[in-house]
């Protein structure tokens, strides 16, 4: 074990953690921009820079082993100054548009910025506008709202394992992208949303979520992927009795099957649920026409209907496809339904298709 | 599966895909595996008759011919006890029927295979001195393994393989389906098959049956029910009178749509519950409006045996009911009350009468869910079966030859048509077919082809052609891609005005498991 002062405080960690660990078991909460727990470290953003006795140089804590003795403060003026520079030398660059942006409320810089009192940047030079539309219907890529962190490309490579975005270096304008500059949908991208999920800012963000409520304006609700056998959670973002959204979750007690880390049709296929063409009303067909009805009459309908069967051919002229879509609980009850009710053991489900 | 998704990620040192395209249908188990592979340098073997994404960084890759896979597998059975690379322990204590196995893969050599498969008998060499000596080898497979008329010949073979070389029980192995839907795992466990009551109990065995006849307060029938698709051909001949389905597409699923049509058509009653008017819906007598999960509360288990909560996020649209509520409401009017005030409450019941899921409740869900078999409220799941024992004691060896699939190439029908799924849509493109990303990123349905065979047909990527079957035929457009060999094509069936299961093989079906040969069926390609 180690035994290192943060803050005035004294604690112990295990060997070999680095003193963003051992801040964080102090209490102390560091700002960060391109560490992400699940991501090799880059120690490139520097926002988590921490003073340390008898040394002259501010420690990137994310990069930095905890060492035996050390005494650590996480605050002090020359760590603020710091920080401030580092944020004002990123607002030179990175477009505020924040009153627009689906990030408002999620934003770290904007948090960062909030924390110390950043209002603008004394550092001038507006950027060029590398903005550049890409056509594809999942992703919004906004560069000009990238504050390099490079956490997306970790995340394609690492969790995807896709490979479809780099950092494309031209010194102090490297720039994200994909292979020749182009087009998503012409990279081996495979649309999981991955780096959206990573980005700190508002460079990247969900077209099908776009202008539909911003995140501190939706409730978010933990439930289970619909479409493969998987099993991926997420939480579906609720705003005025509709989705709106599907955000990870990355802590693996809630998410214990991907972490966070979610395919194309999880993260952007959700909108079908609110789609137009739902069925809202039960239907029955009238000379050869299907035709709205009520629940009573539905239902009476095919009752007697199945007691008719029934009476005329026995129970085993009735069969029942079940749902490996539905919970459950339903298809408990459907082949309950089949085999207490109807009496017969027609029931399956497409396992086989 | 056997053995738990995260193994795939972190235990196992060597991975035998077949029959999975699982970056595709499984993407976040196929992150996991790209992961294993490139961080810890897990061995990749894969065998498709594609050359899917995954077979770019695997370490053999075997581009076998559709329906062969028996004598693939059996080819490497052959290598392995021949180079000694069995796990002679695990054999004697926990198998039996060993020696006839052994018996029948004697001419099973790599050179016997290469002929039939097409995979060059080095590869099946390698392949097999890879998954046999790993410390913990995983096999997955899919739907690519199973669809065919002998799909249960099929998995029994990749059972003997991990058999035959200890595989088995241990965190990083295993015999692992990757299962397609979100709970088909769950519906298969909750009895919604014709010859197994909830937790595989069997609706013929007489004890079982008097436990539901108690805690159901009836009589039950002693006979097993009818498969889909064999309630389908009962339709078609005017034996099965009413279907009621319930969130299935059978219009768009179900082998030789014509066949399906003209059954549907031949009912005198159809009910379909679902959440869209689907291809089915349109020919009911009666459509329930029901929800989407978004809308309801409940439990899904997935392929890794783990159940999980669904948790309602929105009310129900219109007038549109949960299922479980429209299920009940019908009970109650055929004279057999069901009034559950929550799914909650059906969960309850149903664990009474379900032993793998009766330590499971709600609460206990929160958080990570659990792995059945969790037979007790103390009992902490089940993420690694057969780790002491298989539930027949011991585990049973099966001697498997090799048969052709039902309908091979002929002069007429030159070329092997395969089906499968895309990235971008599922199953019958009911839901995604209507995420709007979804289908404008992919709106069409696509005929692959070689790039020899198209030149051969003056068959242009991205020309519009017609595949034609014996069953019926479509018009899609062709992408040429060197992905596939060149008697081989392959479509997606998501897409209902394209429909792949308008040319498949509903007469071919598995004898076992009464699963329909969509992976290989004979086809012709026409220009228009
Ligand atoms: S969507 Fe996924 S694959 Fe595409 S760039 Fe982002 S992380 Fe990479
Ligand atoms: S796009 Fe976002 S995640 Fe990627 S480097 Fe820029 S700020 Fe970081
Ligand atoms: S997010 Fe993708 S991989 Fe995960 S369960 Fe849903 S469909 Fe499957």
């Amino acid at each position: 074990m180690i035994n290192l002062t943060i803050d005035g405080k004294e604690i112990q960690v295990a060997k070999g953690s680095m003193l963003l660990d051992a801040c964080k078991i102090a209490g102390a909460d560091l700002p960060t921009l391109c560490y992400d727990p699940e991501l090799r470290l880059a120690g490139s953003c520097r926002m988590c820079v921490v003073e340390a006795k008898g040394r002259s140089n501010l420690l990137a804590a994310c990069v930095t082993p905890a060492e035996n003795g050390m005494v650590i403060e996480t605050e002090s003026p020359d760590v603020v100054e710091t920080r401030k520079i580092i944020l004002e030398l990123l607002l030179a660059r990175h477009k505020l548009e924040c009153h627009t942006c689906e990030s408002d409320g999620i934003c770290k810089l904007q948090d960062y910025c909030y924390r110390y009192g950043v209002k603008d940047s004394r550092f001038q030079g507006e950027g060029p506008d590398i903005y550049k539309d890409d056509p594809n219907p999942f992703i919004e890529r906004d560069y000009n709202k990238c504050i390099m962190c490079t956490r997306c490309v970790r995340a394609c490579e690492e969790i995807t394992g896709a490979r479809a975005i780099n950092v494309e270096d031209r010194g102090h304008h490297a720039v994200i992208s994909t292979a020749f500059n182009g087009n998503l949908a012409d990279s081996p991208c495979v649309f999981c949303g991955q780096c959206v999920m990573v980005c700190p800012v508002g460079a990247l963000t969900s077209k099908v979520s776009a202008r539909k409520g911003k995140s501190y304006q939706v409730d978010k609700v933990l439930t289970t992927c619909t479409y493969c056998g998987t099993g991926c959670t997420f939480e579906l973002n609720v705003k005025d009795d509709q989705i709106v959204g599907v955000t990870s979750v990355r802590d693996e007690n809630w998410s214990p099957v991907n972490r966070g880390a979610l395919c194309v049709k999880g993260r952007f296929g959700w909108d079908f649920v609110t789609s137009s063409d739902r069925l809202t009303t039960p239907l029955i067909r009238e000379n050869g026409e299907l035709r709205p009805a009520s629940w009573d009459e539905a239902l009476d309908f095919a009752a007697g209907k199945i007691k008719e069967i029934k009476d005329k051919y026995g129970s085993d002229a009735m069969a029942m496809f079940s749902s490996a879509r539905a919970t459950n609980e339903e298809n408990y009850l459907a082949q309950k339904l089949m085999r207490a009710v109807i009496g017969t053991n027609n029931v399956d489900h497409c396992a086989r298709l | 599966m056997t053995n738990s998704i995260n193994e795939l990620q972190n235990d196992a040192t060597a991975i035998f895909l077949i029959g999975t395209n699982t970056t595709e249908n499984h993407p976040v188990i196929g992150y996991k595996i790209k992961s294993n592979v490139r961080k810890n340098g897990a061995k990749l073997i894969v065998a498709d008759p594609r050359r899917i994404d995954l077979a770019e960084m695997a370490d053999v890759y075997m581009q076998f011919r559709p329906g062969t896979d028996v004598a693939l597998i059996n080819g490497m059975m052959n290598v392995i006890i021949s180079e000694g690379l069995l796990d002679k322990d695990f054999i004697e204590n926990r198998t039996e029927g060993f020696a006839e196995v052994a018996k029948v893969l004697e001419k099973y050599t790599p050179e016997y295979v290469e002929p039939i498969t097409g995979v060059p008998a080095e590869d099946i060499r390698k392949a097999a001195r890879i998954y046999a000596s790993a410390e913990r080898g995983s096999i997955c497979y899919a739907m690519g393994l199973t669809q065919h008329s002998t799909g249960t010949d099929n998995v029994k073979s990749v059972c003997n393989l991990a058999l035959l070389t200890g595989n088995l029980g241990k965190p990083g192995t295993g015999v692992n389906p990757l299962r397609g839907q979100n709970n088909v795992q769950g519906a298969c466990d909750m009895g919604a098959l014709p010859v197994s009551y909830p937790a595989y109990q069997q609706v013929t065995n007489p004890e079982v049956r008097e436990k539901f006849e108690k805690a159901w307060g009836v009589k039950l029938s002693p006979n097993n029910g009818v498969t889909l698709t064999a309630a389908i051909n009962k339709a078609h001949h005017g034996e099965l009178k009413g279907i009621f389905v319930f969130g299935e597409n059978p219009m768009v699923s179900d082998p030789d749509l014509q066949h399906v049509e003209e059954a549907l058509d031949n009912l005198e009653l159809l009910i379909v519950q679902d959440i869209f008017l689907t291809e089915t819906a349109q020919r009911a007598d009666v459509v329930f409006p029901g929800v989407t999960f978004a809308e309801k509360e409940g439990t899904f288990s997935n392929t890794e045996r783990r159940v999980q909560r669904v948790r309602q996020a929105i009310t129900p649209r219109g007038d549109a009911r949960p299922d479980w509520q429209i299920l009940c409401e019908l009970s109650n009017r055929l004279g057999y009350p069901m009034n559950y005030s929550s799914p909650e409450e059906i969960f309850n019941e149903m664990r009474t009468v379900t032993p793998s899921y009766a330590g499971i409740t709600y609460e206990r869900l929160e958080g990570k869910g659990l792995h059945w078999p969790c037979p007790t409220e103390e009992h902490p799941g089940t993420p690694i079966l057969h780790k002491e024992k298989f539930n027949r004691g011991l585990g049973l060896f099966h001697a498997i030859e090799f048969k052709e699939p039902a309908e091979l190439p002929d002069e007429e029908y030159p070329l092997i048509l395969s089906t499968g799924r895309s990235l971008f849509h599922y199953h019958t493109g009911t839901m995604t077919r209507r995420a709007e990303a979804l289908d404008t990123h992919q709106p069409d349905n696509e005929i692959q082809v070689n790039p020899v065979t198209a030149d051969k047909l003056s068959v242009a990527d991205g020309e519009t052609v017609r595949v034609v079957t014996r069953r019926g035929s479509i018009e899609l457009k062709a992408r040429v891609t060197d992905i596939l060999e060149e008697n081989v094509i392959f479509t997606f069936f998501h897409f209902s005005e394209a429909a792949a299961n308008r040319l498949t093989n509903a007469a071919a079906l598995d004898p076992v498991a009464g699963i329909p040969e969509y992976k290989v069926c004979a086809a012709r390609i026409e220009k228009i």
